[in-house]
Formats: C-alpha cells, sequence, structure tokens
C-alpha cells in the first residue's frame, strides 16, 4: 500500500519524460524532411502549378503574359501535327514495349533453369544495353539503320532480297528503327526485375505441382505466370509511362531533322518545339498538361487491364 | 527451379535454351562490338558493300577528330562533377528524409509520406518550362548548378532509404541511443549512417546513372560548348555537315568505355540496384 504513490509517482516522471522526448522526436522529423519539402516546393511543386496556369496565357517568354482562357488548348487539339505526334508516340510505344514483355518473360525463364551454365554470363550480356546512354545507344542506331544503301540493317535486308529501307526519313522506317533501338535498351532491365520476381516464388510450389503431376508448361503457366503478375503490373506501368515520355531517343537519332520532320515526332518532341523552337510557351504548357492526363489514363487503363486479365482467367479455371 | 529426377545428358530443349540465349546476348553485345569497328575505320568503309565487320586501324586518328569537334575531356570533366555532386546531396537528403520517415513519430507524417510517392507519378517534362525560366531568372542558365538543380529532386531515394533503415537499423538501438543522451543527428551519423552504407551503394548507382545519361534537361540549360556535358557533347557529333560515322563512333566508343569497364566489374552491384529500386 505504501508503495503505491511512488509506483503512481514514477509514472508520471516517465510520462513527462516520454512527452517531451515525442516533441523533440517529432521537431527533428519535420526537421530531416524539410531539405526535401524545400527542393520539393522550388523545382517540384511551383513549377507544375506554373505550367497549369501557363496552360492559359499566351507568351513568348519575353512580353507580358495574356489570359486566352482555353485557346492553347484549342489550338494544341486541332493541330494536326500534335495529333500525328500523339499517334506516333503511341505506335512507338507498343512496338518498341510490347515485345519486351514477351521477350523479358521468356529471357528471364530460360536464365532460371537449374541446368543452365554460364548463368551470369547471359545475365550481364543481355543487361549489358541498358547502361549505354540514350544518347549513345542513339547514336550507334542512327549508323546501324541510316538511310545508305550499305548500312548494315539495309544490307540485312538485301540478303533477304529487299529493298533498302530510308530509316532515317520514311514514315515506318524511323518508327521501326528507334523501337528496336528502345527494345535493346530496356528488354534486359526488363528481364532483371522479371527474373528477381521468378526467384522470389517459393519452391514448394513446384514440387507440390510436380507431385501433382503438372508438366512444366502448365507450371509456367498456373504458377509462374500468377506469382510474376505484381511484377509484370509494374513493368507494364513504368513502360507505359516511359514509352509516353520518348524523347531523347528519336530526338538525337534523327540529328538535323528531328523538329523539322513529322516522321518520329513524339509529343515530348512536339511540347519542346513550341517552347524552345517557336517561343509558344503558352501552347507548349498547354501540351503538357494534356500529356499529364495522357500519360495518367494510359498508365491507369493498361495497369487496370493487365492486373484484370490473369484474375479473370484464374477464375475461369477453378 | 527444381530439376526432375531424370537426367539426360544434353536434351534437344536444352541446347534450344542455349541458342536462343546465345542468341539474345549476340543481338545484345553486337551493337557494342559494331560499334568498336566503326570506331576504328575510315569513313568511307561505311559505303562498302558487304559491311567490314572486323576492326581497322584508325582508333586514334578517328579519336583526334572528336576531339576537333568537341572538348570532350572537358564534357567528360562536366558530366562527373554534376553527378558526383548530385549524388552526394540526394544521398544526404534521401538518407535524412528517410530516417525521419522509418523512425519518429510526426504530425501528418503519412500524408506527407504519400505525397512523396506521388510525385513520383508526375512526369518531369510537366516543369520543364518553368524550371527553364526559374533556373534563368536566378542568373543559373546555361551553367553546372543550373543543371544539378533539378537532379537533386529524387523521391525516389526517401522510398528506397526508409525502406532500408526501417528494415535495418532496430528500434532498440536508437531507443538506447537516446536513453544514454545522443541528439537525434547525432544517432543519424553515428548509428543509421554506418548501417545503411550498403544501400547508398544501390542508391548511389541509381543517382549517379540516372543523371549521367539525362538528356532533355542538360539539352535544354546547356548553350555554350564550354559547359557541355557529354551527353549533349556526343549529340553535337551528328549534327556536322559532313557526317563521319568512323568520328561518330569514336565519340561514342570512348564516353562508353569506361561505362562498360566499370559495369563488367561491378556488374553484380548494377543489377540489384535495378531489382532494389524498382521491386520493393
Amino acid at each position: 500500500m505504501t508503495m503505491e504513490p511512488v509506483k503512481a509517482n514514477t509514472v508520471k516522471v516517465r510520462k513527462g519524460r516520454y512527452r517531451s522526448e515525442a516533441k523533440k522526436d517529432m521537431i527533428s522529423g519535420y526537421l530531416y524532411i524539410a531539405p526535401f519539402f524545400i527542393i520539393f516546393a522550388i523545382i517540384g511543386l511551383y513549377p507544375i502549378l506554373f505550367s497549369i496556369y501557363l496552360g492559359f496565357q499566351k507568351w513568348n517568354g519575353l512580353s507580358p503574359m495574356t489570359f486566352v482562357g482555353l485557346a492553347n488548348f484549342k489550338v494544341v487539339l486541332t493541330d494536326p501535327l500534335f495529333w500525328k505526334s500523339v499517334y506516333n508516340t503511341i505506335v512507338m510505344g507498343i512496338l518498341g514495349t510490347a515485345p519486351q514483355l514477351v521477350f523479358g518473360i521468356a529471357f528471364a525463364y530460360l536464365l532460371n533453369m537449374a541446368f543452365l551454365k554460364f548463368k551470369n554470363f547471359f545475365r550481364v550480356t543481355i543487361f549489358m544495353p541498358y547502361i549505354t546512354s540514350m544518347v549513345a545507344v542513339a547514336l550507334i542506331f542512327s549508323v546501324l539503320f541510316s538511310d545508305h544503301e550499305s548500312s548494315l540493317a539495309n544490307y540485312v535486308l538485301s540478303l533477304a532480297g529487299l529493298d533498302p529501307v530510308n530509316w532515317g526519313s520514311s514514315e515506318w522506317g524511323t518508327k521501326i528503327a528507334i523501337s528496336i533501338m528502345v527494345f535493346w535498351r530496356w528488354v534486359g532491365y526488363n528481364t532483371i526485375i522479371y527474373l528477381a520476381g521468378i526467384q522470389s516464388i517459393p519452391n514448394d510450389l513446384y514440387e507440390a505441382a510436380t507431385i501433382d503431376g503438372a508438366n512444366k508448361f502448365q507450371q509456367l503457366r498456373y504458377i509462374t505466370m500468377p506469382m510474376l503478375k505484381p511484377f509484370i503490373v509494374l513493368t507494364v506501368f513504368t513502360s507505359t509511362v516511359g514509352a509516353l515520355q520518348l524523347f531523347s531517343e528519336p530526338t538525337v537519332f534523327l540529328g538535323n531533322s528531328a523538329f523539322t520532320r513529322d516522321e518520329a515526332m513524339t509529343i515530348v518532341m512536339y511540347l519542346y518545339r513550341d517552347a524552345f523552337k517557336l517561343q509558344s510557351f503558352g501552347t507548349a504548357s498547354a501540351t503538357a498538361i494534356i500529356l499529364l492526363v495522357l500519360i495518367s489514363a494510359f498508365a491507369a487503363v493498361n495497369t487496370f487491364l493487365t492486373a484484370g486479365t490473369g484474375r479473370k482467367k484464374r477464375r475461369g479455371h477453378e | 527451379m527444381n530439376q526432375p529426377v531424370k537426367r539426360r545428358k544434353m536434351s534437344a530443349g536444352r541446347i534450344l535454351v542455349y541458342v536462343f540465349l546465345s542468341l539474345a546476348a549476340l543481338f545484345s553485345v553486337f551493337p557494342f562490338y559494331w560499334m568498336f569497328v566503326m570506331a576504328t575505320r575510315p569513313s568511307s568503309a561505311y559505303n562498302s558493300i558487304p559491311p567490314t565487320i572486323t576492326p581497322g586501324s584508325l582508333l586514334v586518328d578517328n579519336f583526334k577528330k572528336v576531339l576537333n569537334q568537341i572538348d570532350f575531356f572537358h564534357a567528360l570533366w562536366n558530366s562527373f562533377v554534376i553527378c558526383a555532386i548530385v549524388t552526394l546531396v540526394v544521398l544526404f537528403v534521401s538518407s535524412l528524409a528517410g530516417f525521419a520517415f522509418a523512425k519518429f513519430q510526426f504530425r501528418g507524417k503519412k500524408i506527407l509520406f504519400t505525397a512523396i510517392l506521388l510525385t513520383m507519378i508526375i512526369p518531369p517534362q510537366l516543369g520543364l518550362i518553368p524550371q527553364y525560366f526559374l533556373i534563368s531568372k536566378a542568373g543559373l542558365l546555361d551553367t553546372l548548378p543550373g543543371v544539378m538543380i533539378l537532379f537533386f529532386l529524387n523521391p525516389l531515394g526517401i522510398f528506397l532509404m526508409r525502406q532500408y533503415i526501417s528494415e535495418s537499423v532496430p528500434d532498440e538501438l536508437v531507443e538506447a541511443a537516446k536513453l544514454d543522451g545522443c541528439s537525434n543527428f547525432r544517432i543519424y551519423r553515428n548509428i543509421v549512417l554506418p548501417i545503411i552504407l550498403p544501400a547508398f551503394a544501390t542508391l548511389g548507382i541509381i543517382v549517379f546513372s540516372a543523371a549521367w545519361g539525362e538528356f532533355l534537361w542538360q539539352f535544354t540549360v546547356l548553350r555554350d560548348p564550354e559547359n557541355y556535358t557529354i551527353q549533349v557533347a556526343l549529340a553535337q557529333l551528328s549534327n556536322t555537315r559532313n557526317v563521319d560515322f568512323g568520328m561518330i563512333m569514336s565519340g561514342v566508343f570512348w564516353a562508353t568505355l569506361p561505362l562498360l569497364v566499370i559495369f563488367l566489374l561491378f556488374n553484380k552491384l548494377f543489377i540489384s540496384s535495378i531489382t532494389e529500386g524498382s521491386v520493393k
């Protein structure tokens, strides 16, 4: 009984100490995240808000801005070149990224086979293109795929009895060359992610399936693929966002004709041209806002579709 | 993967797997090899049919032409300075914020962290124009700090650091240090930092190589050849009147070679930086 007041007292002291400690932690917490949020406010948030504001102004960068309402959006959305750039971006996006999904999974699956020797050699070589910069890749491919009849790409075509292609200036030539380039640089990256995904699948699932008499193909279809789903969703998301932001590859690949020809002009190139070649910052900002909407929409739809397909399939087989 | 008990020496299926992977490896390596071939050949070699696929003897001569065209080593140095400073700043800012998010309780923590994740989705092009004018107002247009400042913003870094710190720095350790009267910043410096060094290697590779290869912003900000980074300088090579393929490939070859060597030496670290950067 005599102990009680003492006990109550220590609790009080502890609580008080805890409280001041918690306050200190709270201050430290805010203090430590402050540098990031200061940087974010200046070069992240402010530019984004200003961009949205600019989308409704007419501005050449020098004279005062004038409010024009939705006129910039009207200009962009009625410009055939804008729609051409949207079309180009989507076509190159599909050609460049969709095959990565198929080949990436195939490479990862094979690289994980138990009997395979020289695993690290294959892994390193397939990943290697990713470490080169986009500018370097675009320059290498601009030489591999040049308009010359003697370029390596055209020589390979001639071996197959096909006519040479103007890779730097034709409607489909440019798109195919740039898509191959995107595929070449990124397929190893996706392979590594899928490989990590496959390796995270517990082995007993396969053991149980083997005991139940499932063959390799059935295991691939009913264990590997469903378990790999989160990784596929992730790569589909990043590929979609990345594909819609395509800029460096076509710009460097096309060199001098990057902003004067339209065969491979992407949305970001259209934006860049408006802003820094034509000094029309209002319409360029409107394009940036439209791009944000497009990216959000495509990313949402593609992610939703990939996340949905497997589920339906699995349910269908249950 | 688990293998069935039967062990045949070399089945047709296995040979097929090797053939397929070897073709993939060839497809990946060939452009590198061909870049090297072109870098050692005169431009005229480009017109020969069938194409030359063996190295020539002009490795040095072609590089001399590159040096006449662009200030190669200065551009390489500019890129290095930018990337080194950016990496240090991002590592510091991210680990400090990651520490706060992992170990401290403060009001609005969840909302603020979600806000950081959301910023990762915003396309960088959205802010490009105001960023350009911001930099130009600050007098940083066409300067290296002007390029750097944009790369300081790195939400992925905070995400990775928070993850790593909450997994590998035990709460008890932080509590014990507090009881000993350690200030929070000393806990960060003396306890957290030594533990998270491996994560610094991962994030460092991600940040450094992203800044090294970035093009749009560097291309927008830099005008004077004196300030060119290696990416902007390389892009100028194909803008000459008489396109010299041997010269272009020589520039690309010498700019890529150091990266290739570093990658081949530390390939495990590079590859794990990808999985840790995206899978978590």
